[in-house]
């Protein structure tokens, strides 16, 4: 397969206020691969992939996909770029007006313009791929364990097949058996649809199983990528002290000294 | 010093926010009222804010009616003009009291309901998850929201006229001693359609005032659950002051002949 960059992040910086979140971001994913970012908490993980879909706008830098330039991209041109991604969101971010079957379906609906029945069928199939059965699909959000909730995200994600897919946090609050049903399911996507991945995750299990890649980032930089067999030779301390969850490293010793 | 620069500091911050009113109010126009059209999401507001808003808007139009039938024939009596009621009745709701006294009671019930619940999908990511799904938050929320609101609170205002009108006419009749026949008469003789007309276009703009700011402060709201509080709030204060400002407004634009 072409390694070449299909997903292309350079110098992208974003503050809050004062905040500085990303300082700048320079990363690139090649075409059907999968990336896995890790780091800690608060670090800047979900705002980065949220400059990707456009819903954070980056303060400067260039993110581009297949050499179009994305961040400036407007009405019907969004929608249209937007159509070829598929998001799970840290929260689920279920819509809970809807039962989960139309919240799966919902891109299929209202962005492909599919009839109900046909986008229902597709949405029951999704759901029993994350181990649900038909009769979930009738409940509403509301009524789910968080784990079911991030199933029926996920589901929703893949639900259209879409070429390019972000997963915040997929396997966070699932059991590891579960956990591992929805690695395989990312592989698989990825795999099988020849679907482009960034996958966060504080799950190291989890990203060894699904990257192809492994990013870490710290403090809103990129500091440590390579291939997923490379991470644990990486001589990076900030890297080994996050994938062998010890309490004392560099990273504590900010957090001490601050 | 001090008091000059936090005099600036409420200016600047309120033409932030008038600003950001008026670009969401384009976008809601440009991109919320033009196709794609959600048929079924059109129809869902308008029952929501309509259908649902029957019963207090009903009501409240029914004892004013009535309130206003006594204080005209308890103040008209002071001159011998006893007599004005039905009219006094008629004029009253269908160019003031209905209108303002509807808007206010939707904008309680319906703008707090837009507000509370954009304002829950904005800070649980809900509205990411539709950009992201492709579909246009202005479009599926914004627009049905705002066209429900022009197009129903004029049938609601049309309602209320009547109620009221009757709240009137039951008070006069059955309290206050006057002819059946006689009050329905000078009602319909000395009622125009102008003043019915200049009614619900007042209805019309308050419908928009009601859902814009719904859906604006929900829009916009930030921090949780505090966060969506604070939406709601603002969104029935500000509705509310537009509301009669904008009554204000119409009543001498409408009127200025
Ligand atoms: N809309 C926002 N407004 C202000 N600050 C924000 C906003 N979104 C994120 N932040 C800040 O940006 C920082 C990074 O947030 P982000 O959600 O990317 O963290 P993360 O790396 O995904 O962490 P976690 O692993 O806990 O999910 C946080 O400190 C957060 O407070
Ligand atoms: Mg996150």
């Amino acid at each position: 397969m072409d390694e070449t960059a299909y997903i292309t992040l350079k110098d992208v910086r974003k503050a809050f206020g004062p905040k500085k979140v990303l300082n700048g971001i320079n990363l690139t994913v090649p075409k059907g691969r999968s990336l896995v970012v890790i780091g800690g908490s608060g670090t800047g993980k979900s705002v980065m992939i949220k400059t990707i879909l456009g819903i954070v706008r980056p303060d400067s830098g260039s993110i581009a996909i297949g050499g179009e330039e994305v961040t400036r991209l407007k009405g019907k041109d969004r929608d249209q770029f937007l159509q070829r991604f598929g998001m799970l969101f840290q929260g689920a971010a279920l819509f809970d007006s809807l039962p989960v079957w139309e919240n799966v379906a919902f891109g299929l609906i209202q962005g492909r313009n599919m009839g109900r029945k046909q986008a229902r069928d597709i949405a029951m199939e999704k759901l029993r791929q994350v181990g649900l059965g038909p009769e979930v699909g009738e409940l509403h959000p509301a009524e789910l364990s968080g784990g079911m909730q991030k199933r029926v995200g996920l589901a929703r994600a893949i639900a259209a097949d879409p070429e390019i897919i972000f997963f915040d946090e997929p396997t966070t609050g699932l059991d590891p058996i579960m956990a591992d049903v929805i690695n395989n399911l990312i592989v698989d996507s990825v795999k099988r649809l020849g679907a482009t991945t960034i996958s966060i995750t504080h799950d190291m299990a989890s990203a060894r199983k699904i990257a192809d890649r492994i990013a870490m980032i710290h403090k809103g930089e990129i500091i440590w990528q390579g291939t997923a067999r490379a991470v644990d030779t990486s001589g990076n301390p900030y890297v080994d002290q996050f994938i062998h969850g010890r309490a004392e490293g560099p990273i504590q010793m900010e957090i001490l000294k601050a | 010093m001090n008091f000059l620069a936090n005099l600036g500091r409420v200016v600047l911050a309120l033409l932030t926010e008038i600003g950001s009113i008026v670009l969401f109010i384009k976008d809601a126009l440009v991109q919320g009222l033009t196709p794609t059209i959600y048929g079924r999401q059109i129809f869902d507001q308008i029952l929501k804010v309509g259908y649902n808003s029957l019963p207090v808007v009903g009501l409240t139009a029914f004892f004013t009616g009535g309130a206003l039938a006594l204080q005209i024939y308890l103040g008209g009596s002071r001159f011998n003009a006893e007599s004005l009621v039905s009219t006094i009745v008629a004029l009253g709701i269908t160019r003031e009291l209905g209108p303002v006294l509807a808007g206010l009671m939707v904008a309680g019930r319906v703008g707090a309901s837009i507000a509370a619940e954009l304002g829950t999908m904005r800070v649980t990511e809900q509205i990411d998850a539709l950009t992201t799904l492709a579909t246009n938050p202005f479009k599926y929320l914004v627009g049905p929201r705002i066209l429900a609101g022009v197009i129903t609170l004029p049938i609601l205002v049309g309602i209320a006229d009547i109620i009221g009108i009757m709240g009137g006419y039951i008070v006069g009749t059955r309290s206050l001693g006057f002819n059946s026949y006689a009050y329905i008469k000078s009602t319909s003789d000395f009622l125009q359609v102008d003043d019915v007309v200049s009614g619900l276009i007042k209805a019309a703009v308050f419908g928009f005032i009601i859902t814009l700011m719904g859906c604006y402060h929900g829009f916009h709201s930030k921090g949780g659950a505090q966060g969506v509080g604070r939406a709601t709030t603002n969104a029935v204060v500000s509705s509310a002051i537009l509301i009669l400002a904008a009554n204000f407004v119409l009543t001498s634009l409408l009127f200025s002949e």
